[in-house]
């Protein structure tokens, strides 16, 4: 089963990464962006016997590894 | 004195730091490797810079779930002696031994530099005999913005665990010009300045003496 473990920065946490990327783009005259956000993300892979059981396994991955709570949050999506 | 260095894949400061203890300040030093399952008798773990694991998913993600991080923890939790340096900083709190956590610098670049921190907290086993006194430590890092959210500053602040503060300028971006902290039982202790590479007067100068040989004044007493 396969799924894709999206990662960012929680809403709050400076990132100045997406505010460069914002400037630049305000530089180059697109004004109509008013924030700029960037994140990642990881697809993963796995054998389990239900998807409820594969999607409990990827959730504790996320909180255990995949991301650190303290500064980003996560959401997943199931893969066909 | 029983030190131990723990050598991370990616860590490249361990050396100066394995140096520092044994070359300046006399002290035996316990060399330990990432795998290692145990660590032998000590009185300090010390958690040098660098990039262990090349930065890999977030700077000191991997490490902190290394094989010896569970003895580390246990160390720690006995009230025995943890410092982070730098990508060690980085480590502790991705471990969760230490709260909040070090983002990308606010200028987005390396920056490598010496900068003037002034010890808060002189109840920590580096600082103790401290309070007040300015050090000229170096930086070299790019992910030393140390963040944490508002309440966590105000119980790090309100409960006197900010150990280290940049003075005058804030060179990274760090909430409230944080250098350093410490844990509630103030025996694990991060700080993003490296003191290791200011132990010497033909480079880098020997403030970094002064904080790392707390360990020696701790024994003092």
């Amino acid at each position: 089963m396969r799924f894709r473990i999206h990662v960012a920065l929680k809403n709050g946490v400076h990132d100045p990464q997406g505010e460069a990327a914002h400037r630049v783009l305000k530089r180059n005259g697109m004004d109509a962006f008013k924030d700029v956000r960037i994140g990642k993300f990881i697809d993963v892979d796995l054998d389990a016997s239900t998807a409820e059981e594969a999607k409990v396994l990827v959730e504790n991955a996320s909180k255990e590894l995949f991301a650190n709570t303290v500064i980003e949050r996560y959401w997943i999506e199931e893969l066909s | 004195m029983r030190v131990t260095v723990v050598t991370f894949p990616g860590s490249n400061c361990d050396r100066d730091v394995q140096r520092a203890f044994s070359d300046k300040l006399g002290c035996h030093v316990i060399k330990a490797w990432h795998e290692d399952s145990s660590l032998a008798e000590t009185d300090a773990v010390i958690l040098p810079g660098g990039f262990s694991y090349g930065d890999y998913l977030r700077t000191g993600a991997m490490a902190a779930r290394a094989q010896l991080m569970p003895a580390i923890k246990a160390f720690a939790e006995r009230g025995g002696p943890v410092l982070g340096i730098c990508n060690g900083f980085q480590i502790l709190c991705e471990a969760q031994l230490l709260d909040g956590a070090l983002l990308r610098n606010e200028s987005l670049g390396f920056i490598c530099e010496d900068v003037r921190v002034s010890v808060e907290a002189d109840d920590t086993l580096w600082t103790r005999g401290l309070k007040g006194k300015e050090f000229t430590l170096p930086i070299a890092h790019g992910d030393g913005n140390y963040f944490a959210e508002e309440a966590t500053l105000d119980a790090l602040e309100k409960e006197g665990r900010v150990v280290l503060r940049y003075e005058a300028r804030n060179p990274n971006g760090s909430c409230r010009r944080i250098a350093a902290i410490s844990n509630k039982a103030r025996n694990v202790v991060g700080l993003m300045p490296h003191p290791e590479r200011a132990s010497d007067e033909l480079i880098g100068g020997t403030d970094g003496l002064l904080f790392l040989g707390g360990l020696l004044r701790g024994a003092a007493k």
